[in-house]
């Protein structure tokens, strides 16, 4: 069998580099001004009628309405392909919008994830009563925003055997995650509910390293690479939005695949 | 046939109707900001080394605007799509404009054209290289839009997916697709300016 040594577009030494190229500066924020959007504006429009900041909500409505779309194409039962062992990318990418050796250290021993909200019990975890959670493996594709992807080994728990012992409220909206370095994210309930979404202790059979989210990551195959939150620290079952780090900034809330 | 058809001059004849017009331009519109956004998020993660588009051409600012705008205008270009597709084959016009494409008169109109002997005496009536040439850049608009949903939802739609042999050569047949509908552009535009009155013709219907 082939091995796949090459990620598309991706050169793992430049990762970071390209981390970095895309963290938003303020004037990268502003992404609707600049020569190029406002010169393609004028010519969409033939003249100012409209400026820069009526477009720039114009598309974020779209992208709510593309929110709600991509949840109606969700299904809750269709899985993700999973691949052979042999498929697994070779030194499967670090991304993230730090270096790697500003990726938050985390200690084990001291380690609990927070647990709050809409659920029955608020007790802590700490990394041994996770790691006695029925453990499930999955080998399956990890596809970034930016285009490439790469395909992974990860074991963990379900998540919604997880939701189920702490007797969350699954009826509420959403899940929102925190990370050890600031990081955080928002998932649908549904998602959140999916068979292949875990919470991920290990890669590739071995404890889960600092580069790929120690001591605990949510990997969720039906969603992009940045819905996958690294060194997840506390989560809350909640019926209020509270957004994430990358959809804060424009990339779009659902991001489903 | 009453007297008065017969008699209506070639001067009211109408080349494009309506619907073929509307569709054309909003397509028109909606693929420029296709491609502009598209180019963007290409840079995010290039797939060949030695090309990446200068921002002076991207729309979007940065991958997230860029993806804005894309996932926007998809939706213009997939129902305007559809609507100029089902018009074009419930009215019988792509039968009656782009068919039959004969070889051999593809071969000698690319040569008349070559040498500038192509006539374009009558707007309504397509030459081989123009019958090939449309219908390869609507048979390029299906697979843009079957390879974008393959990449956009390899997962609820990995069937798809898997008919193009895999998340990450749709990616490349997304790509060659634009390269493709680009191309045909360059063309497209460059005759459309040579021969003013194909451009009316667009715009007026006449």
């Amino acid at each position: 069998m082939r091995k796949r040594k090459i990620i598309p577009g991706v050169d793992p030494k430049l990762l970071i580099k390209d981390a970095v190229k895309l963290m938003p500066d303020p004037m990268r924020r502003n992404f609707l001004r600049g020569a190029a959007s406002l010169g393609a504006l004028t010519l969409l429009t033939g003249c100012d009628l409209i400026d820069g900041e009526t477009a720039e909500g114009i598309l974020h409505k779209i992208s709510s309405l593309n929110d709600g779309a991509q949840a109606a194409l969700f299904s809750r039962t269709k899985l993700a392909p999973t691949f052979p062992e042999n498929a697994i990318t070779e030194e499967f990418p670090f991304n993230a919008y730090y270096s790697e050796d500003e990726a938050p250290e985390v200690d084990g021993k001291t380690y609990k994830l927070e647990v709050a909200g809409l659920v029955e019990n608020k007790k802590s975890w700490t990394l041994n009563e996770l790691y006695a959670l029925p453990q499930v493996s999955q080998i399956t594709r990890h596809i970034c925003v930016e285009g490439w992807s790469a395909i992974g080994s990860w074991q963990g728990a379900p998540l919604s055997e997880f939701l189920k012992r702490i007797g969350a409220d699954t009826r509420a909206k959403y899940v929102w995650f925190k990370c050890a370095e600031g990081y955080t994210n928002t998932i649908d309930m549904p998602t959140a509910l999916h068979p292949q979404t875990q919470m991920t202790f290990k890669y590739a059979n071995q404890i889960l390293p600092r580069a790929y989210g120690f001591p605990m990551k949510i990997r969720i195959p039906t969603k992009l690479g940045f819905k996958n939150p690294k060194y997840v620290v506390a989560m809350e079952v909640t019926n209020t939005d509270k957004g994430g780090y990358w959809e804060n900034q424009g990339y779009n809330w659902f991001s489903g695949l | 046939m009453t007297a008065e058809t017969i008699n209506t001059t070639s001067a009211d004849v109408t080349i494009h109707p309506l619907w073929v017009r509307v569709c054309h331009w909003i397509n028109a519109i909606a693929i420029l900001v296709m491609i502009g956004s598209g180019w963007q998020i290409y840079n995010a993660s290039p797939l060949f080394d030695f090309l990446t588009f200068p921002t002076q051409v991207t729309l979007g600012g940065w991958l997230a605007g860029a993806l804005l705008w894309h996932f926007a205008a998809m939706w213009v270009l997939v129902i305007n799509g559809i609507v100029y597709v089902t018009l074009g084959l419930a009215t019988g016009r792509f039968r009656r404009k782009l068919l039959p494409i004969y070889p051999s008169q593809v071969i000698a109109d690319v040569k008349a054209a070559l040498t500038f002997k192509l006539a374009h005496d009558d707007l309504s009536h397509y030459n081989a290289v123009q019958k090939v040439l449309y219908t390869g850049a609507i048979l390029c608009g299906i697979l843009i839009v079957l390879s974008g949903i393959s990449i956009w939802k390899p997962v609820q739609f990995q069937e798809l997916t898997t008919l193009f042999g895999g998340y990450d050569i749709a990616r490349y047949v997304h790509f060659f697709a634009m390269a493709a509908i680009v191309s045909f552009l360059v063309v497209h535009v460059a005759l459309a300016l040579l021969v003013p009155k194909s451009l009316r013709a667009m715009v007026t219907g006449k």
